[in-house]
């Protein structure tokens, strides 16, 4: 068994670049990790890489190079981005490969996604009667939470004037310009309690990691980040998910809670370690819940942490440094990847102006439909 | 169409449902339930009805209970998959715990959008619903309770 380091990431802008389509960002992220390492394609043993709505990965080796590389297409909806990043650590950590890459990819049209709901088992009535929308089920899951434990809607639009306020700071975030709280709060209302700055965009955008064996690392003599735990769940029972026409009267956990308890664990270590945190928050809700689920605080202190700044770059556990979904857009085969990618910059002492100090052990959640939720530690 | 054994109460003026073992009238001023599903070997409850799936008991829903979340739909869904007539009305979505039986999704209805509280006591209704060819089908929402739930 190998220990698995991160040595390299690129990345493509997120947001939106109509001139070049989905699978060119993807080889656009490539070819950066691969310059930041000083590698060559031809290095390259493995990949794994997947896009939800922009192509097969496996076709840029057109692009890259065709030198007869396993090349395995990951399609696992929200969870693309971190399940291509699992089958990169198993295959180093086996000992079976000791230098490969994982690429995440995606460019979706403007507007709020539109599932099919045969494609997710669902009757069609369900579709049809307009009750088959992602921004229902996050709109109705913060309503439901805020209720149970006290939370404002300040609290709600703190959680996305802070987005703002790191994208601004971000080369690759999609909105770069501070928002204030009043006009968050007072913007036109999308799914209530959600105001439009309150949800994240589908986007585009891609990005590349490259893994390596400890004695590839040292063959290289790249300075790397440790990959400490990649662990992927789906959702038990009980659990509350996107596109559920019901829900069990006996709550349970969610995906995210054994996700996040199975990644401390690999890694032998628990919240208290943290340095810094990428949670998914596709809306400022997701931000909240997913603080909870994580294990970084207890249900209904998020309001007093987001008062107190203690989600800040400079807080006591910086939480979306680059703005997260809400600012860098919902690319959704690139997301998982993206906060990797950024936790790879901060733990490598390469975050420019965010740089969160002394930053050594990163966090990143990502959770989607339809009851997937993924988590990495890596450790500079 | 054809109709579950079930579904013995059949209402005449409504247009037809949506789709079947949805829901089934339980008189004849055309009030309705929801058809769901108990599984045979837990006891769970599920909802829609998985009809095709044996190892599911036929059973009605409570018709009452409290409302457990809310929302508003501000813009109009895409369609497909999304099948209503052009214009376009907002509308409450919310989840309601029937009893101790199950949560469900769907339409609120007869409320007012800043009247809507977590717990206030809601019953299942039929509603109408304008297909986008301007044919018509009957469907589910749930409204203010005249009274609280029994349970």
């Amino acid at each position: 068994m190998s220990d698995v380091y991160i040595v390299a990431g690129g990345i493509h802008p997120f947001g939106r670049t109509p001139e070049r389509s989905g699978l060119d960002q993807g080889v656009f992220a490539v070819r950066q990790a691969l310059s930041q390492a000083g590698l060559d394609w031809n290095d390259i043993q493995f990949a794994y890489g997947g896009s939800d709505a922009a192509g097969n990965a496996d076709t840029m080796v057109s692009k890259l190079g065709l030198t007869g590389l396993q090349f395995i297409n990951v399609a696992n909806g929200c969870a693309t981005g971190g399940s291509a990043m699992f089958g990169a650590y198993t295959s180093i950590k086996s000992g079976e490969y000791d230098l490969g890459i994982a690429v995440g990819f995606d460019k979706h049209p403007r507007g709020a996604f539109d599932p099919k709901p045969a494609e997710w088992g669902l009757p069609d009535w369900y579709g049809e009667t307009g009750l088959m929308l992602t921004t229902q089920f996050f709109a109705m899951k913060i309503q439901r939470y805020m209720a149970d434990y006290g939370i404002s809607r300040e609290t709600l639009g703190r959680v996305a004037e802070k987005a703002f306020r790191n994208g601004a700071r971000t080369a690759h975030a999609w909105r770069r310009e501070p928002v204030d709280l009043e006009t968050i709060l007072s913007a036109p209302m999308v799914s209530d309690p959600f105001t439009k700055f309150m949800f994240c965009s589908p986007a585009e955008g891609a990005v590349a990691l490259i893994f390596a064996s400890g004695k590839k690392v040292r063959e290289l003599g790249l300075p790397p980040v440790k990959l400490r735990a990649a662990c992927v769940r789906s959702r038990p029972a009980g659990s509350f998910e996107v596109f559920s026409p019901s829900l069990d009267i006996d709550r349970g956990k969610s995906p995210t809670t054994i996700v996040s308890e199975a990644a401390y664990e690999m890694a032998g270590l628990g919240p208290d370690d943290i340095d810094i945190a990428q949670l998914q928050d596709t809306e400022c809700g997701a931000e909240i819940m997913h603080m909870e689920e994580n294990g970084f605080c207890a249900p209904g202190a998020q309001s007093e942490w987001l008062a107190n700044g203690w989600s800040e770059i400079g807080g006591r556990l910086p939480v979306n440094t680059d703005g997260g979904c809400l600012a860098c857009g919902e690319p959704i085969g690139a997301s998982g990847l993206r906060q990797v990618y950024e936790n790879f910059l901060h733990c490598s002492n390469r975050a420019g102006d965010r740089q969160v100090e002394g930053a050594r052990i990163g966090y990143s959640h990502v959770y989607g439909a339809p009851g997937v939720s993924a988590v990495a530690i890596v450790e500079g | 169409m054809a109709h579950h054994p079930g579904m013995a109460i059949l209402h005449q003026s409504s247009p037809p449902p949506i789709a079947d073992d949805l829901f089934e009238y339980v008189d004849a001023d055309g009030s309705i339930a929801l058809i769901g599903g108990i599984e045979r070997e837990t006891g769970r409850i599920a909802f829609p009805f998985p009809a095709q799936d044996d190892g599911f008991e036929r059973t009605r829903l409570p018709l009452e209970g409290r409302l457990w979340s809310w929302t508003v739909q501000r813009f109009r869904p895409k369609s497909p998959p999304y099948a209503s007539a052009d214009a376009f009305d907002e509308y409450a979505v919310g989840y309601v715990a029937l009893g101790d039986a199950i949560i469900v999704e769907g339409r609120l209805t007869g409320v007012e959008f800043d009247e809507l509280r977590i717990g206030m006591a809601m019953q299942i209704v039929p509603q109408v619903f304008v297909m986008a060819d301007g044919s018509q089908r009957t469907t589910y929402a749930f409204a203010p309770a005249q009274e609280g739930p029994s349970a």
